[in-house]
């Protein structure tokens, strides 16, 4: 094994650590909004302290193989792809971080027909998955288990598109509800970006094993 | 896109007539006695374009190189076969006078070897053998062609000085100017920046590039990051093979071929 490869194992085992790190955010977020447990909304928070420290010590990772061993072919694209996937995990650790701000902030529990009716279980489990299914193809060097991800994300897109009409639905039909579905409706957008961010990191997962670009290239979302 | 093969070469430069690829070489096996160098290589090199040549020590690259020039031709045993065709002329048909090739092909070598003259006498000596003689436009030529090595600046005032005097960086600049006076067609480098520090070869591969408005250059170097930054083309030899040609960006970032891969990331045998 060369001294590169040696430090791009590392790299990948470190962006692999955050990558445990924000899927576990993102759980905590999940069980926090349904228990209404604002203990593990503050745990989101201290913990977003260290997700944001290893997004700052990837990039220093990053540019020093870059500069020290010049990686050319796949060592390059790995750590281009790793690069960006640094950035795109941090973003989704700021969105269970924002939704753990929600819950702190939050006065009383979320009735359970609010969350049935927004579909808001539905959209936790499948931001999950498709976080959970990059990490085992990113683990893996797999780029089929990708694969399946674009169609979750249209799941969560068409949920989030019908969330105006049904949070103000709820809204006229609850109006002391209000508050609580205006938030709600927060997280529905949080969610919907974290759909985002891991297909951008699908995407890099394929550049790095394939050396396909496919940004931009995604059918335009309707607005 | 992968450049290995005739038709795969006028695929990529479809808008290219022949005559505009600077040379080319079409089913090239050279011999050294029994020892196969290289095996049937096809290959186009675009005019005002540098290519690079790499591989690992012996696989066939600076032998390629030399066909350019018939340079080969000095050491007993080769026998070439196949089409070595510079502007579309086979330079290795009957009746081509080797002398008259090399006017056309300016070759710069590992180690810069000026000859014991002065600075002035190094980029005239080819003129006056070419028949030169008129003292007027060789002072011109002499001063044209330090400048586009970049060595002007720093020798105009020292013309007359023994080329020795030079430090290697300069030796190797003065022997680019020896080789740009003669205006050739085709500029052969064999790992012209291997024996020069960071700042010296920073300064050469600034030259190459800037060459490249005015001249079509064949680079061979064992240092990827210099064929990176220099080239627009590189080749992969192997054993005597050419085992993938194409646009450099595409070699450093997405070579097709594994034996590419490996090589250029370290990882060969």
């Amino acid at each position: 094994m060369t001294h590169l490869d040696t430090e791009i194992q590392e790299l990948k085992s470190d962006v692999m650590e955050m990558w445990s790190l924000v899927i576990n955010q993102l759980k905590k977020s999940q069980e926090a909004i349904l228990t209404f447990n604002k203990q593990i909304a503050n745990e989101i928070h201290v913990n977003e302290k260290r997700v944001d420290a290893f997004e700052l010590k990837l990039n220093m990772d990053c540019e020093k193989i870059l500069a020290l061993f010049n990686p050319v072919a796949i060592d390059l694209r790995f750590v281009l792809a790793a690069l960006k996937i640094n950035y795109n995990l941090e973003r989704i650790g700021d969105y269970a971080n924002g939704i753990s701000h929600i819950i702190r902030d939050a006065d009383k529990p979320f009735p359970k027909e609010l969350l049935e009716e927004t579909r808001i279980l539905e959209m936790f489990e499948t931001s999950i998955e498709m976080i959970t299914e990059a990490f085992n193809s990113f683990e893996k060097e797999d780029k089929d288990l990708v694969a399946n991800l674009f169609y979750k994300d249209k799941k969560l897109d068409e949920i989030n598109l019908n969330s105006n009409k049904q949070i103000c639905a709820m809204i006229r039909k609850n109006p002391d509800c209000a508050e609580q579905s205006l938030n709600l409706l927060a997280v529905i957008r949080k969610l919907e970006r974290v759909g985002d961010q891991t297909l951008n990191i699908a995407e890099e997962i394929i550049f790095f094993i394939e050396a396909k670009v496919l940004r931009h290239s995604r059918p335009k979302k309707k607005e | 896109m992968n450049l290995t093969n005739t038709l795969e070469i006028q695929e990529t430069f479809p808008d290219i007539a022949d005559e505009m690829l600077k040379a080319q070489t079409k089913d090239v096996n050279l011999y050294y006695k029994d020892f196969h160098a290289l095996k049937n290589i096809n290959f186009a090199i675009k005019a005002n374009t540098v290519t690079a040549l790499i591989g690992p020590s012996g696989c066939g690259k600076s032998t390629f190189l030399r066909l350019f020039n018939r340079m080969n031709d000095l050491i007993s045993g080769v026998k070439i076969t196949g089409d070595v065709l510079l502007e579309g002329e086979n330079i290795y048909k009957k009746g081509i006078v080797v002398d008259e090739l090399r006017k056309s092909v300016g070759m710069v070598f590992q180690k810069p070897n000026p000859f014991p003259k002065s600075i002035y006498e190094n980029v005239a000596y080819g003129l006056r053998v070419n028949g030169y003689d008129h003292k007027d436009s060789i002072d011109e030529i002499v001063e044209r062609s330090l400048k586009q090595a970049a060595l002007w600046d720093e020798v105009k005032d020292k013309l007359k000085k023994s080329a020795y005097e030079l430090s290697g960086g300069q030796q190797q600049r003065l022997c680019i100017a020896r080789a740009l006076a003669i205006e050739p067609s085709l500029i052969l480098m064999d790992e012209p920046a291997s024996a020069l520090d960071p700042l010296s070869t920073s300064k050469i591969e600034e030259l190459i590039y800037d060459l490249k408005n005015k001249y079509t250059i064949v680079i061979v170097t064992h240092n990827m990051q210099q064929a990176g930054r220099v080239s627009d083309y590189t080749a992969f030899f192997y054993l005597g093979e050419l085992i993938e040609y194409d646009k450099t960006k595409t070699m450093f970032i997405n070579p097709q071929n594994i034996k590419t891969q490996n090589y250029i990331t370290g990882r060969f045998g």
